[in-house]
């Protein structure tokens, strides 16, 4: 019997297997991952980790700029645990060898980033994930008693009676499926950008946590908030890093101007300026893209629109002591070297700010069951997430789910395992070997993986309209259907990627309607959701998170749950202008 | 990737041969290559074509990727006879074709594309890749001070992304499977260079199959898409085991 059972190897799962390791060594913690720990999804993030540490910041400041910039959709009392515990988060990666940039005099250096009105992101370069990434996966080997699943899928959570009991997994080199009892589950898989066509997320990106939640009773919350990052290269999706801009990048359209100053997000400095133009929050520099666009003042390329970032004036040297990252992949996949080229750019469904709903330990409403990081939605990012404050976030959240988890487990040793364990996980094998023994004919997985992202792209993108909206979830519950009937080629037992990949379809579509149907409902424009058909912030009914329950027919069923308010009332967003 | 690639795919008429190696255990008693006629566009990477195997022709080929932007270290294969990672490889690269893609050597393979990485996961381990302190860890209110320069000193051996096309370059490993190999050591020297780490990891570094038993043909250092130069950390590493064989005291 494990204690506590980690789905997902990424930033927010490591940090929780420590956390339980260092609580209390007798504890049996597992890690189980569909990749290698070390190809999780936290290696791509870039730009840096916000924590207060330098003279003239205060942590109110850091909540003040986290929660204007969710548009008063955060939980207050979230963001201030958060904002205190992450400096001590970023100084323990420090003291585990995370290799951040420094100062002259070895202190380490911080950046300015996008909403935040002091500098206060740390960062290694422009690869602060990988680092960070690495930094805890490495530190994990020390603890030789976390227990890895590598490459094993998790296809279903054991829950009876409003508790969890364990896992069922396949374990994707042989094809074994496996039930795998547990005193508690933390869910730790990060999120859900491959709904959309058009992503920085990784392959693995596909919502399997929240899918897994959802389906066994537990709400997901706030799943209409999905954040378009306005620095994506067109065709690959690639991240530009918003510290490109932090460092001193304009954005210009295709007549050379630096149109964000039409936006009221202030007006143009040679140097940037904090909270202003460049310097803004994502949502607003993504919305203003659509408005170029709109006004003809976009470039068509095959792959979309486009405007430019253009890092030129910030010369060789700097680009590659700061953001050495951005020079490699505009060299690597784009065939440029923004030493002396514009790179084209355009808004790239990036991040999802709902996930599954907990409370500020990471709990959720079933027993037993946790969720950190991506996949969580404790909430710190309200309508839409500040650049830097994800990483910081999966160590926070992670460590306290591991602890809240590992606390549950030894109020509850000594229970033997729950009869449901082995019907479900029973019912479940025989589920999976009907899939993989080659049971669908019908369209390929692509074909329906397609369909539903470009649904997703028309219905929930940077601005919404109910009549699409609504014609969309019809669309989205038919894909649901068809999905059941997916042709499978491979009947292997060996490594057979396209059973996990229909699983993920399955996993995504069930997020996809979650995500319409809040979208739908939320008759307001808030942050990253923006309604044509309702273009104002609407405090009266919808200061609320959306919180979607999956009802009996597989219909996503939505209502609103208040928000924790504690010192900050709802006040404009004010960028640029002071 | 962009939602128009389906559209641009269809207006392309050129196309590329890709063979690519097939093996199923316990169906297929050796690998076997199978030929895909695959649009060759500009801008895919060898990893998009092999997509497009997978979506459009054939769902039962496997294979790893995850971030298509040379980070996560998924995606190195054999390509046309070397190891390259597959994202960042493109197949106008090969011009008129064909593209023969086969699973890294020097690992047991799994299935078709994927090779077993375990051994690699092991020898990582036993370097102990986490910084070594003694006494007390000091309370979370301060970080470690270090300098940019001490920083550079061992910057470049982060930069390892374990996507092992090292091992798969190189000589030794190939011939002999104990071989601690680049990437395992080149990491080791990431923590021995770096001012906060108070160890040495002689004892798995001081060995025959270990540093000793690289015959500096440097091509883990050609493959290596990060940079990360294994063979210097290595070279490096013999040096300071001299040095300490004759001055037992010296750390590094």
């Amino acid at each position: 019997m494990i204690d506590v059972l980690i789905v997902g190897g990424g930033g927010a799962g490591l940090r929780a297997a420590i956390a339980v390791a260092e609580t209390d060594p007798s504890l049996r913690v597992a890690v189980v991952s569909k990749v290698y720990p070390m190809r999780s999804h936290t290696v791509s993030a870039e730009g840096g980790a916000a924590a207060v540490i330098g003279a003239g910041d205060t942590l109110d400041e850091h909540c003040y700029d986290t929660i204007s910039g969710g548009d008063w959709l955060c939980d207050q009392d979230a963001v201030e645990a958060f904002v205190s515990e992450a400096p001590k988060e970023l100084i323990q990666l420090e003291h585990w060898g995370c290799p951040w940039s420094r100062e002259s005099d070895g202190r380490v250096a911080v950046r300015p980033f996008g909403g935040m009105k002091k500098m206060r992101t740390w960062y290694a370069a422009d690869k602060t994930g990988f680092h960070l990434l690495h930094t805890l996966f490495q530190t994990t080997l020390k603890y030789q008693d976390i227990i890895r699943y590598d490459e094993w899928y998790v296809t279903k959570l054991v829950v009876d009676d409003g508790r969890v009991h364990g896992v069922v997994a396949v374990e994707i080199r042989t094809g074994r499926v496996e039930t795998i009892p547990a005193r508690t589950v933390v869910l730790a898989t990060g999120g859900c950008g491959k709904v959309f066509p058009f992503t920085t997320n990784a392959a693995i990106k596909t919502g399997d946590g929240m899918a897994l939640a959802y389906r066994e009773g537990a709400p997901l919350k706030d799943m209409e908030f999905v954040q378009y990052h306005p620095t994506g290269l067109p065709f690959t999706g690639i991240l530009i890093t918003e510290a490109a801009r932090a460092e001193g990048g304009w954005l210009i359209n295709k007549d050379g101007y630096r149109y964000l100053q039409d936006y009221d997000l202030g007006s143009p400095t040679p140097t940037p300026k904090l909270r202003s133009m460049e310097l803004g929050p994502r949502d607003r520099l993504s919305q203003a893209f659509v408005h170029e666009q709109e006004k003809g003042r976009t470039v068509d390329t095959p792959y979309g629109p486009v405007v430019y970032l253009d890092l030129r004036h910030l010369g060789e040297s700097k680009i590659d002591a700061r953001i050495p990252f951005v020079r490699e992949l505009c060299r690597s996949y784009q065939n440029l070297d923004p030493a002396t080229d514009l790179i084209p750019v355009r808004p790239v469904a990036h991040y999802m700010m709902g996930g599954v709903h907990t409370d500020i330990d990471g709990a959720t409403p079933i027993a037993g069951l946790f969720a950190a990081g991506e996949t969580a939605c404790v909430s710190i990012n309200g309508a839409n997430r500040l650049g830097s404050n994800s990483l910081p976030e999966i160590l926070v959240f992670g460590r306290r789910a591991g602890i809240a988890a590992a606390a549950f487990a030894r109020s509850h040793a000594g229970q033997a395992e729950a009869s449901a364990v082995r019907a479900q996980g029973a019912d479940e094998r025989r589920r999976l070997e009907r899939v993989r023994g080659g049971g669908g004919h019908g369209e390929r997985i692509a074909d329906l993986r397609e369909r539903m992202q470009h649904t997703l792209e028309g219905a929930a993108g940077i601005y919404r309209a109910g009549d699409v909206l609504t014609k969309a979830v019809d669309t989205l519950a038919d894909l649901g259907e068809r999905a059941q009937e997916a042709r499978v080629d491979d009947s292997s037992t060996a490594f057979n990627t396209e059973l996990i990949s229909l699983q993920e379809l399955h996993a995504m579509l069930e997020i996809a309607r979650t995500v319409v149907a809040c979208a739908l409902n939320r008759q307001e424009s808030r942050g990253a959701h923006q309604r044509t058909d309702f273009t104002a912030r609407d405090d009266e009914t919808y200061l609320a998170h959306s919180l979607v329950h999956r009802a009996p027919d597989g219909s996503p069923s939505v209502g609103l749950l208040p928000v924790t308010i504690t010192r900050w009332p709802p006040g404009e967003r004010v960028y640029g202008r002071d | 990737m962009t939602d128009t690639t389906e559209a641009v795919r269809r207006a392309s008429t050129r196309t590329i041969r890709v063979e690519v190696s097939r093996y199923r255990p316990g169906e297929d008693a050796e690998p076997v290559f199978q030929e895909y006629e695959v649009p060759l566009m500009a801008d895919w990477a060898v990893l998009d074509g092999l997509n497009y195997i997978k979506d459009r022709l054939d769902g039962s080929l496997s294979f790893r990727w995850s971030c298509r932007m040379g980070v996560c270290g998924s995606c190195g294969m054999n390509v046309n006879g070397e190891p390259r990672l597959t994202c960042g490889t493109f197949l106008s690269e090969y011009g008129e074709g064909p593209v023969r893609i086969e699973p890294l050597k020097g690992f047991p393979v799994i299935r078709d594309l994927v090779v077993d990485i375990d051994d690699f996961l092991a020898k990582l381990s036993s370097v102990r890749p986490w910084l070594i302190r003694e006494g007390e860890e000091p309370p979370l209110t301060a970080e470690y001070a270090q300098t940019p320069e001490q920083l550079e000193a061992y910057k470049q051996y982060s930069m390892c992304i374990n996507c092992l096309l090292c091992y798969s370059a190189c000589p030794v490993y190939v011939l002999d499977p104990d071989f601690l190999g680049p990437a395992a050591i080149a990491l080791a020297q990431r923590y021995n260079l770096d001012s906060r780490d108070m160890g040495d990891r002689f004892d798995v570094l001081n060995l025959e199959d270990s540093v000793w038993g690289c015959t500096f043909v440097g091509e883990c250092t050609s493959a290596c898409p990060k940079h990360v130069d294994p063979a210097e950390a290595i070279q490096r590493y013999k040096l300071t085991a001299a040095l300490r064989s004759v001055l037992p005291w010296s750390r590094r």
